[in-house]
């Protein structure tokens, strides 16, 4: 087996988020899309890490977490709030700035 | 250290096990996040994802990134979800039919066409040289190689993180906080509306749910005299997620006493 399958896997992954925030109207699932989105680019980060044989990959995938773990924490304050105006968590009824 | 994987490039037999037995199970997750109904299910999906991403990451010698996604992810960040969903969620199940036309057709052809694009670059792709692995740079130990990148060459970085944290904690908590517009109902006031209101009807509390004798669970709504069902009995929490059963069965006059006339 090639160190390479990650990536593809990595790869995978990141298309499977990227379909989900555009397709699901759940703002919590939309969501999770995005966190599996950077997972993706972590492992795609510390694959590349062991092909060079160097840790700043790992550095970088660790950054990564600590950024995410703030933006799930912000996000699902704003979801929160959202839902506590608006009595819904779907994406689609956010819509104020249409009318 | 751990010595599931590798000499490099050509990656060793137990690993190539795990990964094509872990690789397919990620993925099938991973879609049935897309394709669930419920947000809880798809929470659920969503953390067997990263757990599963944990072991690739300790099978590819970074053990310190493993143990923090496991405890970071499905310990810390997946528990937030829930814990959300639990506030928001009680109808969060998202019906799944598109309402922008045509929206889920792109969407799919776009993602085929950004994975196309992105396997076959990797495909094509070369290093050069052979890869080389973690093997030295980890000699210390993998904890102790990140921790000296993470004091010499990232302290900078490494310091804005820490501000960076604090201020979502901060924001989240400005965001999450909740101003009272009126004043609380004091017990006085609460017992007057009840008694000097419209109706006396809840004077004496909502009745409580179950049919006695029969079912007494909570999701059973109580049977008034005239044998019809008091809807206002069952948690609200229920009747809107579609949990509460119907009384047909249990009314009077419907329940079934011919078993006991046969015998």
């Amino acid at each position: 087996m090639d160190a390479a399958n990650y990536l593809y896997l990595s790869v995978l992954l990141f298309t499977i988020g990227a379909v989900g925030v555009v397709v699901r109207r759940n703002a919590i699932v939309v969501f999770m899309c995005i966190e599996l989105m950077l997972n993706a680019a972590n492992l795609a980060f510390v694959t590349f890490s062991r092909i060079n044989g160097d840790l700043n990959g790992q550095v970088v995938a660790f950054f990564t977490m600590v950024v995410a773990a703030c933006e799930v924490v912000v996000g699902l304050a704003i979801i929160v709030t959202i839902y506590r105006s608006r009595r819904s968590a779907s994406v689609d009824d956010a819509s104020l700035l249409k009318r | 250290m751990i010595d599931l994987a590798l000499a490099v490039g050509q990656t060793q037999t137990p690993e190539a096990v795990m990964f094509w037995i872990l690789a397919p199970l990620t993925v099938a997750a991973a879609f049935g996040m897309l394709l669930v109904k419920k947000a809880v299910h798809s929470a659920i999906l969503m953390a067997s994802v990263m757990i599963n991403l944990a072991f690739f990451y300790i099978a590819q010698d970074a053990l310190f990134l493993g143990i923090v996604q496991i405890v970071v992810y499905t310990g810390a960040v997946m528990m937030l979800f829930l814990f959300i969903l639990m506030l928001v969620g009680v109808d969060s199940s998202d019906s799944l039919t598109e309402t922008i036309t045509g929206l889920r057709p792109i969407a799919i052809t776009a993602a085929v066409g950004f994975g196309g694009l992105m396997v076959s670059l990797l495909g094509r792709a070369t290093l050069g040289r052979p890869a080389i692995g973690l093997e030295s740079a980890n000699a210390n130990g993998n904890v102790k190689g990140l921790a000296q990148l993470l004091f010499s060459t990232y302290v900078w970085p490494f310091e804005v993180v820490s501000a960076l944290l604090i201020t979502a904690a901060l924001g989240a908590m400005v965001l999450a906080h909740h101003q009272r517009i009126q004043t609380r109902p004091t017990q006085r006031e609460l017992s007057t509306q009840r008694f000097r209101g419209i109706s006396l009807a809840n004077a004496a509390g909502l009745p409580a749910p179950g049919v006695f004798a029969r079912h007494n669970a909570v999701d059973v709504p109580a049977l008034l005299p005239d044998g019809s069902p008091a809807a206002n009995s069952v948690n609200a929490t229920l009747e809107a997620r579609g949990d509460m059963l119907a009384t047909g069965v249990f009314e009077l006059g419907k329940i079934d006493t011919s078993a006991g006339e046969e015998k």
